[in-house]
């Protein structure tokens, strides 16, 4: 892990290349988390890539609600050589989820974004197939939003169908 | 990794002089035969689990595949949002429906880490022996299940004979054969019981011979060596551009192992080394897993020779129920009791990911904390979702008997994948 001092220079030499990439650091629980704007997530990742932080071992989202902006995106970053890791999290309003895809370049991302726009509704640009992967395509909604209600969803029963009713809440 | 057994065979020259032309001409610009789309799976025998493969066959030969998934979701991390920590531990381990203790423990650590929790050297050392028998089990099912792919039906009793005996050592510390929850936050849920190391002993010294008899069936046939050897391989630096991990990228000649890279819950105490490949096919996949076997038994003598005395779950009453006998006399544990029971403990707020090795790669848990008792966020990042993305460039071009094969080789579980 880069320890406070470290991730402070990484921030430092990534706002010296974009000044705006960069909105703040954490270091919580000997881990270090770059904030980045959503605007430029796929050059800091390219960039810290070329810094040795090349596998991308997860990306997964989560719903700050009440906050604004509410949907944020981790990246988990890993340096396999020298066994260093590094997240990188960014968060879009709700009215305009729109982030720039790292697919094309991080193919690993591919499930995962669909996951996250599956379950939060977060549109990756660029992504080379946009689509629900969990639910069902029809399905309507965001479930894993915090204001989505559990044990809401309608459930469809094959009886239901051939009375007429399709869906039963 | 490797045998030269059918370098000199009579079957093998006798395979040699079959003629391969009918294939090569496939793909040309001379198409006397069309694409088929055809759908594999939900319910097909040899998708381990509700996997759906979209794939365009052109004859006998996969041209495209498209994984498609969800049939088992369950919405587990919805679910866990809306229960307490203690309480989430069950719903959590039934994600990877064959790591079980894999998902408690990767949950369990990641509120460790977010509690600043210090957990007793015996509870860590209980969780290692049970997530190594936990290894060997999902490792034997997917050995059973492979082979029954690939024709061989005896294996599967054989594999499911062990691995009966895994369970009942479950059933005999925890009280259950799947879904333990044994694993607890801040240790484990008890000591082991009288009489288990004896019976665990019988088991790691029969094991490696079991594993001997397995590799020795499986290992010189050569239908197997057929099947596995060279088929699929996918080089190193297209697994890391996919992202995956564990036992496939091991085959293809990275030694990742979480496990050794960055030791969590005591693993360096353990003298036990991570098993490679060299060609990154499935005959590696297969070998690897296999040795790995061996290694996981290694780790749980070391463990339970070197098992330390004391607690086997952490003494803050903030966290850990007190033990029964105290709740008749002590107003104060009474007091814990029922603060734990109804509403549970309250998490500082915070994010965390844990990332730890399970039989399939790396297993992350995030949680995120907003101070309450209940997880703001939990999400599993699961080797098998990650992992399934490699199946298209794995099997692209090559028989749909091999994508059979590769499939078994790439060792999903569907309750991980759709969560």
């Amino acid at each position: 892990m880069p320890d406070s001092v470290g991730l402070e220079l990484l921030a430092q030499e990534l706002r010296e290349a974009d000044a705006d990439a960069i909105l703040g650091t954490l270091y919580f629980r000997d881990k270090a988390t770059l904030l980045v704007a959503p605007a430029a997530i796929v050059d800091t990742l390219e960039m810290l890539r070329a810094k040795g932080y090349g596998a991308l071992m997860s990306v997964h989202g989560v719903d700050y609600y009440p906050e604004e902006p509410r949907l944020g995106v981790h990246y988990e970053l890993l340096d396999m050589n020298a066994v260093d890791r590094l997240t990188v999290k960014l968060r879009v309003p709700l009215d305009n989820p729109h982030v720039a895809s790292v697919t094309p370049r991080w193919p690993t991302a591919n499930h995962q974004e669909r996951e996250i726009y599956d379950m939060f509704g977060v549109v990756f640009d660029g992504h080379p197939d946009m689509r629900r992967i969990l639910m069902p395509e029809d399905y309507e909604g965001h479930p894993q939003r915090r204001d989505f209600p559990i044990g809401g969803e309608p459930v469809l029963f094959t009886i239901d169908e051939a009375e007429g009713t399709a869906y039963t809440q | 990794m490797s045998t030269d057994v059918t370098r000199s065979s009579g079957y093998r020259q006798m395979e040699e002089s079959i003629t391969m032309a009918p294939l090569e001409r496939l793909g040309t610009d001379d198409l006397d035969q069309e694409l088929l789309t055809l759908n594999m799976g939900p319910h097909h025998p040899a998708t381990h689990g509700v996997l759906r493969l979209l794939v365009t066959l052109e004859g006998e030969v996969v041209r495209d595949l498209k994984p498609i998934i969800g049939y088992v979701h369950t919405g587990i991390e919805k679910t866990a949002e809306d229960k307490n920590y203690w309480k989430a531990i069950p719903v959590v381990e039934r994600m990877d429906y064959l790591a079980y203790y894999f998902n408690a423990y990767a949950f369990c650590g990641a509120t460790e880490t977010l509690l600043e929790l210090e957990v007793p050297a015996r509870a860590q050392y209980l969780r290692v022996i049970h997530m190594e028998l936990n290894r060997i089990m999902s490792h034997l099912v997917w050995l059973g299940t492979s082979a029954l792919d690939l024709g061989a039906m005896s294996m599967f009793w054989y594999c499911f004979r062990d691995r009966e005996l895994i369970l009942d050592l479950f059933e005999q510390s925890s009280g259950q054969r799947m879904h333990t929850r044994y694993i607890q936050v801040g240790g484990v849920a008890d000591d082991i019981p009288r009489g288990w190391a004896e019976k665990l002993k019988e088991f790691t010294d029969q094991m490696p011979s079991r594993a001997d008899q397995y590799k020795d069936l499986l290992a010189n046939n050569e239908i197997v060596l057929q099947r596995l050897r060279g088929i699929c391989p996918l080089a190193e630096e297209e697994l890391l551009k996919l992202g995956v991990s564990g036992p496939l990228l091991r085959a293809a000649g990275n030694p990742w192992d979480l496990r050794k890279a960055t030791p969590y819950c005591s693993y360096d105490h353990f003298d036990f080394k991570i098993p490679v490949g060299t060609e990154g096919d499935n005959w590696d996949r297969f070998a690897v897993r296999v040795a790995e076997i061996y290694e996981s038994v290694k780790i749980i003598e070391q463990a339970m020779d070197g098992l330390p005395e004391g607690r086997w779950i952490t003494d803050d009453r903030k966290v850990a129920l007190p033990p029964r006998h105290e709740l008749a006399t002590s107003m104060e544990a009474l007091i814990h009791h029922f603060k734990l029971v109804t509403e549970g403990f309250r998490v500082p707020p915070g994010e965390v990911y844990f990332p730890i090795e399970s039989p399939r790669g790396e297993l992350g848990c995030f949680v995120r904390s907003d101070g309450s008792s209940k997880p703001a966020r939990v999400h599993m990042r699961d080797p098998s979702f990650v992992n399934l993305q490699a199946t298209a460039p794995m099997t692209e071009g090559s028989y749909i008997a091999d994508l059979i094969a590769t499939l078994a080789m790439l060792d999903p579980v569907l309750g991980g994948i759709d969560r």
